[in-house]
């Protein structure tokens, strides 16, 4: 059987679109979800239980639905958002409500590692709460907030091969179509191939950055 | 420049209720290095933490440099906190940063121009003996290293105030006296007042001037390290007073004591300044028909005065040590007390 490399090109190109523009956004939506789960947290910078439980809330529903079923549940605001609920931009739409709130979880998690005493030297030296944030707690928790997207963005590419499957595009739709529907092995060998090397590479490429950062 | 009025701080939580500091007035004058000492649990962080109000009273006022710290508002703290250099017991340095940013940290929150920064972060390394580490990163120093990386950072701004929550409590004995040494020489040559806080009374006795006591949140006893030194008033102090002058009769001469089976009459003696010199004993055995038994002596230094500490045993009727007594207690400065020790 014949292998259609430009098959595999466009779809290898359009999972690399929709796993970095739901990167993308999954950080603008994330980062300062976190942050904002750290600081209203109790006793800390901006302490302030209502808003905390509020999104506390949020993010644990987002984060307890299965991603194939919250693909489907957002249809509907999926089609108000890009107009159609199938393709790559549509797969973006259940993407970013995906790991949107997991990134922000990560980013909860590596920056309530960051030394306590850290935060109260910046106290002492009369560091504004923005002050504090970035240039504090961010650069203390760099290292770690890389790995946290290093597992996020993994998180994306299996996310993506799902979306896929659904009529998203990308590497999942070709293994799908071509490897389930017509019996192509080769194809789904691959494309399994292709997801593996993926995230071997930015598991690494996380790992390398997150040290270099940590010491430079 | 630091007074505490009637300073009450609580700590709220669901299940009790703490009271880290109970009505403490305290008052610290420019130019002092101040220690206050005591036990884990005591209050001691609690009440340096009040001074640049990372911790807010409950009630009471804090007054810093005439401000009343708890009516400023925040944007005022916060310009009053770069008066207010504060160092701590575990660094708290930045560790993604290198020395010379994490000393830079509180002129770079001023937004203070590149040059200035650059210009006022060199002289302080040099100050602190880091000059040849500003690339490096905190983890690559020792634990006195990065103390001195605090203290330049805390003098950054050049303030008039430095604190100290248990500063070299994280060092071995030779590294802490090289930090307190650094302490001292800030204090002369910039003429900073320094509030250390402390659980070794070995810190008070090296820099302190003066030196407050605080027991379950109270002052207890405050004054200069002198007076507490040689005449504590309470048995905190006392027992504080104990850890470093070691003025206790070892067990080893109790037992001894003991075997001999007879009336002790034991006394000590403390001498004080230019008594400390005086020829007291060999003038007594000159003079009075009583045997003289050294049995322990010390002599310390607190802030440039001698201290002795004696303990003797005098043999010999009870009437003629009636009167050594007394011949000791006409020496003006010499202190006596007397204990008891039942064999
Ligand atoms: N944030 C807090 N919440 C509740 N209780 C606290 C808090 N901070 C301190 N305490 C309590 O207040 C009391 C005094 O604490 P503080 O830290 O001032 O003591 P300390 O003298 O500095 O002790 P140490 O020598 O162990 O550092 C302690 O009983 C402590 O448990
Ligand atoms: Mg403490």
């Amino acid at each position: 059987m014949l292998v259609e490399w430009p098959q595999i090109v466009e779809a290898l190109w359009e999972t690399l679109i929709m796993v970095s523009f739901s990167l993308l956004f999954s950080v603008v939506i994330g980062l300062p979800l976190g942050i904002l789960l750290v600081i209203t947290r109790k006793g800390h910078l901006l302490e302030n239980t209502f808003v905390f439980n509020v999104l506390n809330g949020i993010v644990n529903i987002f984060r307890s639905v299965p991603f194939i079923i919250l693909m489907v549940a957002v249809i509907p605001f999926t089609r108000l958002v890009v107009g159609t609920s199938i393709g790559t931009a549509a797969a973006i739409v259940p993407m970013v409500l995906y790991a949107g709130p997991y990134i922000a979880r990560l980013i909860e998690n590596s920056l309530l590692e960051v030394d306590p005493g850290v935060m109260e030297a910046a106290q002492a030296m009369g560091a504004t709460p923005r002050q504090i944030i970035t240039k504090f707690l961010i650069p203390e928790a760099l290292s770690s907030l890389l790995l946290g997207l290093t597992i996020a963005t993994i998180g994306l590419v299996g996310a993506s091969a799902m979306a896929g499957a659904v009529g998203g595009g990308g590497l999942g739709d070709l293994a799908i179509t071509f490897g389930y529907q017509r019996f192509d092995t080769i194809v789904l060998l691959i494309t399994v191939g292709i997801l593996i090397l993926m995230v071997q590479g930015l598991q690494s490429a996380g790992n390398i950055l997150s040290k270099k950062i940590r010491r430079r | 420049m630091i007074t505490f009025e009637n300073v009450t701080k609580v700590y709220q939580s669901p299940t009790a209720e703490v009271k880290a500091l109970d009505q403490v007035d305290l008052h610290i004058e420019k130019g002092e290095i101040y220690g206050v000492i005591g036990f884990s649990g005591a209050g001691k962080s609690s009440l340096i933490r009040c001074v640049n109000l990372l911790e807010r009273p409950t009630s009471g006022k804090v007054i810093v440099n005439s401000q009343d710290l708890l009516a400023l508002s925040p944007k005022e703290l916060r310009k009053a906190k770069s008066d207010i250099g504060m160092i701590f017991q575990h660094f708290n340095l930045l560790n993604s940063k290198t020395v010379f940013t994490n000393v830079a940290m509180p002129l770079l929150l001023a937004k203070k121009p590149k040059d200035e920064i650059k210009q006022r972060v060199q002289e302080l390394l040099d100050f602190v003996g880091l000059a040849d580490k500003a690339d490096s990163y905190p983890d690559q120093l020792s634990g006195g290293q990065k103390q001195r990386v605090g203290i330049a950072r805390a003098l950054a701004t050049q303030p008039s105030i430095l604190l100290c929550d248990e500063a070299t409590s994280a060092l071995d004995p030779e590294t802490t006296n090289a930090i307190l040494q650094l302490l001292k020489k800030i204090n002369e040559q910039y003429d900073i007042t320094i509030l250390i806080i402390t659980h070794e009374m070995s810190v008070i006795r090296e820099i302190c001037d003066k030196v407050a006591v605080i027991d379950h949140g109270k002052v207890v006893e405050a004054g200069t390290v002198f007076d507490v030194f040689s005449q504590p008033q309470t048995k905190v102090a006392r027992n504080f007073v104990k850890t470093v002058m070691h003025d206790d009769i070892p067990d080893s001469i109790y037992q001894l004591l003991e075997t001999q089976d007879e009336a002790n009459r034991i006394y000590r003696i403390v001498f004080v300044g230019e008594s400390a010199g005086a020829p007291l004993l060999s003038q007594i055995a000159k003079h009075y028909p009583v045997e003289i038994n050294v049995l322990f002596g010390s002599i310390t230094e607190l802030q440039g005065t001698p201290f002795g500490n004696l303990i003797v045993q005098f043999k010999g009727e009870d009437k003629e040590i009636q009167r050594v007594i007394m011949h000791i207690n006409q020496q003006k400065v010499a202190v006596k007390e007397v204990f008891e020790h039942v064999s």
